[in-house]
């Protein structure tokens, strides 16, 4: 072997170990939790609401929360991040102005979630007097989600190539009519992934959710959009952490669930994408 | 008796940020004829051309004075979807969109609100044949535009712009990635169409303005320094550049 093809094999060896290290703690971590809470996932668990001081019973409230909240979000944040993008990067003029709101849409996707939290707090709880609700919840997840979605989908819709606008404009057609059949069709893959991971990841989220919507205990099911809801990462903090002789494993269990549920909508995101990717023929 | 031109330019200046593409451009382009454009890189030919369907206002830096006239209306005042479909324009690279051939054709009339399912098959076919594509593709119509080869890929590109039955058809370099056999059929084709419509053709094949136009015009550095006719042009230029260029002494 000559010396350039051993320099090769160490940078790959190297670099293929540095990948592992990243994966291990997330593999490690998966296993741990499945291996502790597996046993404690039943039927019953997923299905019926908590007993005894939550030491008891199962999470069914806070999974419905959880999954009436990634809606809530989706209503909310999905129009308007799309929208939002589309104008930024097919119809806005590049002026101050846009520069600016590029920037803060990068800036505000590094801000930390707890400070959603108290921005949603103090504006549709307090403010807008919609008390500590699912609309509010949502609302504050939604916000924290839009500069996610937004910047996928303005990645997205520049990977288009600017001829098919051309050819579509030079055709006589419309600005939006160039969007709607030459740009967001080949779009969708991009946009889709973006989404669905800024979903789960609100999904997952504590803070912002903490002051605005999750409810300590409570076992009914919502009502309407201004009741409270239980949610599985908040459930999660509350039996970690503030009941006290509360068996580990229902944490662990709680916590496989959560996994699960996000590791489910990733999938959808990765079958609707292979669906859409078929169709791209370029 | 002499036609009133389909267009005109009136001391027409194009500019993209500070850099000057065209000069002061008077140029009048007749009904149905062939008009040759050429002229070296960086000689505004296909600034031009793209100044006459408004597509260089898709560069947010471009800039442009003085008064195009097309059917006796300025340009202005005509909306941009109005006047890109009675001036269409076959980009230098054959470009389809990844859809099938049909509905590459089918697009214009549907953009333009034609819905009626018989109709849009009509004209697609009406299309194809004037492109003279029709033959070679009747059979697959579903087939992906862009399996096609990249003389075919053209002559689609023409079926295209001619289904939304425009009065001017542009040509920007249509055949610089062609081979030569492809490249007669897309000649054979203007040639034809020069019944229905009037073309412009800018190339940097001279040979093929020669074979092709009736009239030629020669750009050099965003000016139009000679027109005439095409015989006339290539055989006694006026002017000693165009001499220059044509015989292949530079550009």
């Amino acid at each position: 072997m000559n010396a350039a093809k051993v320099r090769e094999k160490v940078a790959f060896t190297i670099l293929g170990l540095i990948t592992l290290l990243i994966v291990l703690p997330i593999v490690l971590t998966i296993i741990y939790v499945a291996k502790n809470g597996a046993g404690t996932v039943t039927w019953e668990f997923i299905t019926q609401p908590p007993r005894s001081g939550m030491r008891e019973g199962g999470i069914f409230p806070a999974i419905i929360g959880t999954i009436v909240l990634i809606i809530g979000t989706m209503l909310f944040s999905l129009p308007l991040g799309i929208l939002s993008a589309i104008y930024l990067v097919e119809y806005a003029k590049d002026n101050l102005f846009t520069r600016m709101i590029k920037l803060s849409v990068v800036n505000l996707s590094g801000i930390p979630s707890i400070v959603y939290g108290l921005f949603g707090f103090t504006l549709f709880v307090v403010f807008l007097k919609f008390g500590t609700s699912i609309l509010a919840g949502s609302l504050t997840l939604g916000i924290m989600s839009l500069p996610v979605i937004i910047t996928a989908t303005k990645e997205a819709l520049e990977t288009v190539p600017a001829s098919f606008r051309e050819i579509s404009l030079s055709l006589g057609a419309t600005r939006w009519q160039t969007i709607r059949y030459c740009v967001l069709p080949y779009s969708i893959p991009g946009i889709l992934t973006g989404t669905v991971l800024s979903l789960s990841r609100a999904a997952g989220e504590t803070a912002p959710i903490l002051f605005t919507v999750a409810a300590f205990y409570l076992p009914r099911l919502p009502h309407s959009v201004f009741d409270q809801v239980m949610a599985l990462p908040y459930h999660l903090y509350v039996i970690a952490t503030q009941v006290p002789n509360m068996p580990a494993r229902l944490s662990f269990a709680t916590g496989l669930v959560l996994i699960v549920l996000v590791f489910l909508m990733n999938l959808v995101s990765i079958f609707l994408r292979a669906h859409y990717r078929k169709k791209k023929q370029w | 008796m002499v036609a009133e031109p389909i267009i005109k330019t009136i001391n027409l200046k194009c500019q993209y940020g500070p850099v000057t593409a065209l000069k002061d451009l008077n140029i009048e382009i007749n009904k149905n004829e062939i008009l040759g454009i050429i002229g070296p890189a960086n000689s505004g030919k296909t600034t031009f051309m793209r100044s006459l369907n408004r597509l260089n206002y898709l560069n947010p830096s471009y800039s442009q004075t003085g008064r195009i006239i097309f059917e006796g209306k300025d340009i202005k005042q005509i909306p941009d979807s109005q006047l890109r479909k009675k001036i269409g324009i076959i980009f230098a690279l054959p470009q389809v969109l990844p859809i099938s051939i049909f509905n590459n054709v089918a697009y214009g009339p549907k953009v333009h609100g034609i819905t009626n399912k018989s109709v849009v098959e009509e004209i697609v076919e009406t299309a194809l044949k004037k492109a003279y594509l029709w033959e070679e593709i009747k059979d697959r119509l579903d087939l992906p535009a862009n399996k096609l080869s990249g003389g075919q890929q053209q002559r689609l590109c023409i079926a295209r712009t001619l289904a939304v039955e425009p009065d001017v058809i542009l040509y920007d370099e249509p055949c610089s990635g062609l081979d030569p056999i492809s490249t007669a059929k897309v000649e054979d084709a203007m040639r034809e169409l020069k019944k229905y419509y009037t073309q412009i053709l800018v190339t940097n094949n001279t040979k093929q303005a020669a074979r092709v136009t009736e009239r030629c015009g020669f750009f050099l550095m965003g000016d139009l320094v000679e027109i005439e006719e095409t015989e006339t042009l290539f055989t006694n230029p006026k002017d000693k550049r165009t001499d220059d260029y044509i015989t292949g002494r530079f550009g």
